[in-house]
């Protein structure tokens, strides 16, 4: 019987810095967003949400996913508890993450577009991939032996990772009207105040999801734990069963269940 | 595990001649579908075909992603019910004591299931053809788009019902995964037959390609991992 | 893997097995040897029936150690390799309620890789091959059902029994004829486990007692 001891909290040396400059940098860019930089020339105000939808969408379906895969396939290959969380937790915050990219991106495309949804490559795939990780956490409930439901979640992580890329994939093929990438090395549409504006967004966003990603790991970790020792407790209840009935096998009303 | 996938194809299928849900269930239902679209959609309009000043009826334009959402719909439900046949009464446990390959299984019942939806297809595509008159431009890229959606729908399937599988919850959980991530099939399908009604193939062909890709990837999948998810109970 | 003297069949030591976060067994220690018949006694929910899958290679070994006909219950592989020698007879007869009785044999003999000539006499020895043959499992009674799930078991030739109340739903003439079977596997060199509650029959066929209770047991006497 082992006693674990409880910590207050799931913050640590490493979570207070990561938190401060997560902070730090969120309040740097919310200023250069919303107030620094300019308007665009064609959207306006609008890229603004801009600044917000790129990063997200960059973790929710590049990050997020690439934890998920990873930790499937650790987890598939060495059983340890610690992948299986990983992804789990990567998961759900791909599922807010993603959430927040569609909307940011409706919000988007109304005065740029003239429209919230379009069915074209980028937001179709994200709609697509949005409702695999939400089938990923349902599976992740599933009401079975925790070991047979993590494998099963890791089936379904590598699966889903493969298959949100022949989304994006057959989705692009498709036409459409969605930004080319505006920002990578070889091809700077936009420039100067924005492109800092843009990185600051990334970094900040990053931290975030790191600090979250450690926050919400723990406590998944503390819960394992928990079950650990529920199951201890339940290995003595049952013990208990035993004593009362005593060594001869009389017919005595149990309060547990299967034969 | 061909021989394996052999024996569980011939069983589920002898099981599906008795029980006839594939008649009863599957292609009523499908029909039902079809005939809804019909009623959502005004059969009077049209739409330009892009020819001169030719038209079409709106019906015919669409009649490709009406005809395989029937089938999707159709197919969850023979998802389903091929692990609803295992779930009753201890099969699983005792497909696990033989020393069949779950690879074979899962190829097995797949083998099953496509077949059934050949069936399910060629009835419900019979009826798309009289209620909404569609042309036909390449029969060949019509076949092979058939072939290879049916192909990676049952496969596809068939791992999302197994992971499922022995859940309650199991006839809400395998539409909420298999759907989205069948939905670049169901896209390429749509535009494949479109091409193959309407033209121009070449469309068509590219799509054709995609969705072969999409089976062989679900028929790897599901033979290094239906193992895994075939484990205990 | 095996020393000089025989191994025990079954060999367990505070063997735990989850029942999803239930520890249906918790703690069972049994060391059963080759050509026994022992027979599992307790209550209702005591773990007769996790403790018979857990030999049987099904149940997971979440705690402690465990052997099985020289098979290793904590790993995976060797569960799966274990999983062919065992013949398990449970509460669920694992037949498909559409086909025939016949139609199900066959299946699963093939599925169980059985000789085909072993399918003919197995089904005649359960009574099986005359009117039965071609009825649909859904139209049988519950005993017949078990005679159909034993033809099969039969078939696999199995070195370890595992059978979970193997005479409930039968008449007396079924019984006999589990009995005797039972009697002939273990002569042939099989070693058998069986839960029932049914005292004096099962007494007379057992060579030894397990008590379980509350997820463990307790090996109360040995006969013959």
């Amino acid at each position: 019987m082992t006693t674990t001891e409880i910590p207050a909290s799931t913050s640590s040396k490493l979570t207070r810095r990561l938190g401060f400059a997560a902070l730090v940098s969120i309040v740097v860019f919310l200023a250069m967003a919303l107030v620094i930089s300019p308007p665009d020339v064609s959207q306006r105000d609008a890229v603004r949400l801009f600044y917000l939808h790129v990063p997200t969408a960059t973790i929710a379906f590049y990050f997020a996913p690439a934890i998920i895969a990873v930790g499937s396939v650790m987890y598939l290959w060495k059983k340890s508890t610690f992948w299986d969380l990983a992804a789990g937790t990567a998961a759900e915050l791909a599922v807010i993450f993603s959430a927040f990219t569609l909307v940011t991106g409706m919000l988007w495309g109304k005065p740029t577009w003239g429209l919230y949804w379009t069915w074209e490559p980028r937001l179709t795939a994200t709609a697509v991939s949005f409702v695999l990780f939400v089938g990923y956490l349902a599976v992740r409930k599933l009401d079975l032996d925790p070991v047979i439901r993590s494998q099963r979640a890791a089936v379904l992580g590598l699966i889903a990772a493969a298959n949100t890329l022949l989304v994006r994939y057959s989705v692009q093929i498709w036409k459409g009207i969605h930004q080319g990438t505006t920002i990578s090395p070889m091809n700077m549409q936009i420039s100067g105040l924005m492109w800092g504006t843009a990185l600051i967004g990334f970094v900040s966003f990053t931290l975030v999801f790191a600090w979250l990603m450690i926050h919400r790991f723990r406590v998944a970790w503390l819960e394992h734990q928990l079950a650990e020792v529920g199951l201890d407790l339940a290995i003595s209840e049952r013990r208990a069963e035993r004593d009362v009935a005593g060594a001869a096998s009389t017919d005595v009303r149990l309060t547990g269940e299967g034969a | 595990m061909l021989s394996d996938a052999l024996l569980v194809a011939r069983k589920d299928l002898l099981i599906e001649m008795r029980s006839k849900v594939l008649t009863t269930q599957l292609l009523p239902f499908g029909m039902i579908v079809l005939i809804l679209f019909g009623f959502g959609l005004s059969p009077d309009r049209t739409v330009p075909t892009g020819v001169a000043n030719e038209s079409r009826p709106l019906l015919a334009q669409v009649a490709p992603g009406l005809f395989w959402l029937a089938v999707f719909f159709s197919a969850l439900l023979a998802f389903s019910r091929a692990f609803a046949i295992e779930a009753s009464d201890g099969n699983l446990d005792a497909l696990r004591l033989t020393g069949l390959d779950p690879a074979g299984i899962f190829l097995g019942k797949a083998a099953a299931i496509a077949l059934e939806l050949f069936v399910l297809e060629i009835v419900l595509g019979a009826g798309s053809f009289l209620l909404y008159a569609p042309e036909l431009n390449d029969p060949i890229l019509l076949a092979v788009t058939v072939v290879s959606t049916t192909l990676a729908v049952a496969l596809a399937g068939t791992l999302y019902a197994a992971l499922a599988s022995g859940m309650r919850v199991r006839d809400t959980l395998v539409p909420l995964l298999a759907l989205p991530a069948l939905s670049p099939v169901l896209l390429g399908a749509s535009v494949a037959t479109e091409a193959a009604l309407f033209g121009p193939s070449s469309d068509g062909w590219m799509w054709a390609g995609l969705l072969g890709a999409f089976a062989l990837l679900y028929t790897g999948a599901g033979i290094l991992a239906f193992g895994r998810v075939l484990e205990e109970s | 893997m095996l020393e000089s003297s025989p191994s025990p069949v079954v060999q367990l030591t505070g063997a735990v097995s989850l029942l999803g976060r239930f520890p249906a067994l918790a703690g069972a220690d049994l060391a059963i040897d080759a050509g026994e018949i022992a027979l599992l006694e307790g209550p209702n929910g005591a773990g007769k029936s996790t403790l018979l899958r857990l030999c049987a290679g099904l149940a997971p070994l979440n705690q402690g150690s465990g052997a099985v006909l020289g098979h290793d219950l904590s790993r995976r592989v060797a569960r799966r390799a274990l999983r062919r020698e065992v013949g398990l007879l449970s509460h669920a007869t694992a037949l498909y309620d559409e086909l025939t009785v016949e139609q199900n044999v066959v299946f699963w003999s093939k599925a169980n890789g059985t000789i085909v000539a072993d399918v003919e006499p197995a089904m005649q020895a359960l009574g099986l091959a005359g009117r039965l043959r071609t009825v649909p499992v859904s139209g049988l009674s519950a005993g017949q059902r078990r005679r159909t799930s034993m033809a099969i078991l039969v078939c696999r030739r199995p070195r370890l029994w595992l059978l979970d109340e193997p005479h409930a739903g039968l008449d007396a003439a079924g019984r006999d004829l589990i009995d005797d079977l039972i009697r002939r596997a273990v002569t042939a060199g099989a070693t058998v486990m069986l839960a029932s509650h049914e005292a004096d029959r099962a007494n007379d066929l057992a060579t030894m007692h397990v008590s379980v209770v509350g997820g463990h047991t307790s090996v109360e006497g040995r006969s013959c």
